[in-house]
């Protein structure tokens, strides 16, 4: 297997889109296709992840160009392992999608467009140029848009107009920054970046290209205060939809501030100093905002920027022990957050509401269901052993070396408001009787469903909790991996070294 | 000729801030397209504009010594036009479509109360 290999995931998820289109209509042999597609995905990933395990990081550039001056597609650990989870996410979600969306939305190209969106995602992991990465973010966006918008309910269209907007700012502020960057370094490659840019002279500018960067990429990722697109927007998609997008679009964005922050700008020793406050800030404003919701997708949306809080923390203390704990909690952050949206979906399927006073009864209904779907909750709670504790072990101990009190408060706080926001989601959803202004449980979807859509339905919410228990209880492995990915990244001469050759 | 089009760059950027933040969803739309074509013309603009000089080693030359024109640049801006273009097409679109079913422009009132969903 050459370094060529790196271009297989991107081709795959292409020729897949390609494909499909040609099937426009047939919805039983696009879900067919579709799954095969992602199953493909899925192997090559983890051959992807393999060869950059035991040969270390593989570089291609393209069109044969050397780099500094071609367009560079690099895997290292940390991309072959976020690839890997992009291409488990898909085909988790399109088996999902294949039981639970209905059939004018898979006729209008769900699936074409779900194939450009995780090709968009394993080409941004994979990007080794700033504009490449520009290119690939965009391919995101576009794709996500149509998805928010497939279906063309009021709610949808509403969060669609709110998320396309703060999207495309994001956009338009990142294009600033890359152009700010390119002035004043002359170059794009990352490698090539991270070598001029300590050695310029004008740093106040370098200074401002980069708080730029973390603007754009901080919208995406939605921390404090530019987080309010989030509860807009993504409870409004169906909810395999919603999965996509919670487990893995803001998860591009910690991944760019990552991987921009360690390689580029890591002198800049302010900068960490504000993202480390943004990140408390992030905590606090998640967790508040999840204590007043109802509606169990806008709690778990709130959730979601609760928790990119752990994962700028540790990108912002910039120790090996808190890189290792941002890394990990990524890790264990994906899975998780999409199997609280199907989760999400599913209970709206059972009982035709999400919204948790009206909900009751359903662990005396559906006890299976129920313990399924306590996997995913505990686990975003972080109850020990299940993964959601080990990053936030990480993280609390490296914010105790490095002295960050204040931030552990925070740390402690979020996983707290987190721990209380679930216990009574348990408590309302799953423990008490169904109260009397309960929508008739005759009505909803669930019942009338087919055993094969059944099984559509919950095979991914099984596949993704096996995978956040295999996580928690096999910490170790992981917690090797994130260790060996945040020492890559602290002393990126490998990298550098790999790409400028 | 550089001030001028820094001025015209930061217009840009002052016009579509301020129209994004209006009430009106075809403001909004306008105010995203004159963002990414300030954009555009920022990332020209930081390419260090040269006049008359294209990129082109003589033939008896193995460097190029002048000041030349930057290609880099301008097909960052040529990528940038074509996303932007797409984008704004859809959004378009999109506020075709949303207008029909809200029923207003003003986005003040696009706030359905989704309580019981």
């Amino acid at each position: 297997m050459s370094a060529q290999f790196i271009i297989l995931p991107l081709l795959v998820h292409f020729a897949s889109a390609v494909v499909l289109l040609f099937f426009w209509g047939n919805t039983r042999i696009q879900r067919l296709l579709s799954v095969a597609g992602h199953a493909v995905s899925l192997a090559v990933a983890v051959a992807l992840f393999v060869l950059v395990r035991q040969s270390g990081i593989q570089v291609v550039q393209l069109g044969d160009w050397a780099a500094p001056f071609g367009i560079t597609l690099v895997a290292d650990m940390l991309a072959a392992t976020l690839v890997l989870l992009t291409a488990l996410l898909g085909f988790a979600v399109a088996i999902h999608a294949s039981g639970s969306l209905g059939e004018l939305r898979l006729t209008f190209g769900f699936f074409p467009i779900m194939h450009f969106l995780l090709l968009g995602l394993s080409g941004a992991f994979l990007a080794g140029d700033v504009f490449n990465l520009y290119v690939w973010f965009e391919i995101i966006i576009i794709s996500s848009f149509v998805l928010i918008t497939l279906g063309g309910e009021r709610l949808q269209l509403e969060g669609a107009v709110k998320y396309f907007t703060l999207n495309v700012l994001a956009s338009v502020v990142f294009l600033t920054a890359v152009a700010f960057l390119y002035g004043l370094a002359g170059t794009l490659n990352m490698a090539d970046l991270a070598v001029k840019v300590p050695q310029l002279n004008n740093q106040s500018l370098v200074r401002v290209s980069a708080l730029l960067f973390f603007i754009g990429f901080g919208i995406k990722s939605a921390v404090f205060p530019m987080y309010f697109w989030l509860p807009a927007s993504y409870h409004a998609p169906p909810s395999a939809v919603s999965a996509i997008f919670a487990g893995l679009l803001t998860k591009v964005g910690v991944y760019a501030l990552i991987r921009m922050f360690s390689l580029v700008f890591a002198a800049d020793t302010l900068l960490f100093e504000i993202l480390v406050w943004i990140a408390a800030a992030t905590l606090f404003a998640g967790g508040v905002g999840a204590l007043v919701e109802k509606n169990i997708s806008r709690i778990f949306s709130y959730f979601i920027i609760c928790h990119i809080g752990y994962m700028v923390a540790g990108l912002g203390m910039l120790t090996e022990a808190a890189l290792a704990g941002a890394v990990f909690y990524l890790v264990h952050d994906i899975p998780v957050k999409a199997n609280l949206f199907l989760g999400a979906g599913l209970v709206r399927k059972l009982r035709g509401t999400a919204n948790i006073h009206k909900l009751g009864g359903l662990y005396a209904a559906y006890p299976v269901l129920a313990l399924l779907l306590a996997v995913p909750l505990f686990s975003v709670a972080g109850i020990p052993p299940l993964s959601g504790f080990w990053p936030k072990l990480s993280l609390i101990l490296s914010g105790i070396d490095t002295s960050r009190y204040a931030l552990i408060g925070f740390m402690l706080f979020g996983s707290f408001i987190t721990l209380f926001v679930v216990a009574r989601l348990w408590a309302e959803a799953f423990w008490k009787n169904s109260p009397e202004n309960a929508p008739d449980p005759g009505q909803a979807e669930y019942p009338g469903l087919n055993a094969q859509q059944r099984r559509l339905i919950l095979a991914p919410i099984i596949l993704l909790a096996a995978v956040s228990l295999y996580i928690g209880f096999g910490a170790e492995h992981v917690q090797q991996l994130a260790n060996g990915i945040a020492g890559d990244l602290l002393a990126p001469q490998a990298y550098i070294q790999a790409v400028l050759k | 000729m550089e001030v001028l089009l820094a001025g015209m760059t930061g217009l840009l950027y002052a016009a579509g801030l301020y129209l994004i933040l209006r009430r009106s969803l075809v403001k909004l739309i306008i105010g995203i397209i004159l963002l990414g074509n300030g954009a555009n013309l920022l990332i020209f603009l930081l390419g260090r504009i040269e006049k008359g000089k294209p990129p082109i080693i003589p033939a008896d030359a193995s460097l190029l010594v002048d000041a030349f024109a930057d290609p880099v640049p301008q097909a960052l801006i040529l990528t940038a036009i074509v996303i932007s273009f797409g984008l704004q097409a859809f959004a378009i679109i999109l506020i075709k479509r949303a207008y029909k079913v809200v029923d207003t422009d003003d986005l003040d009132q696009i706030n359905a109360k989704d309580e019981d969903l």
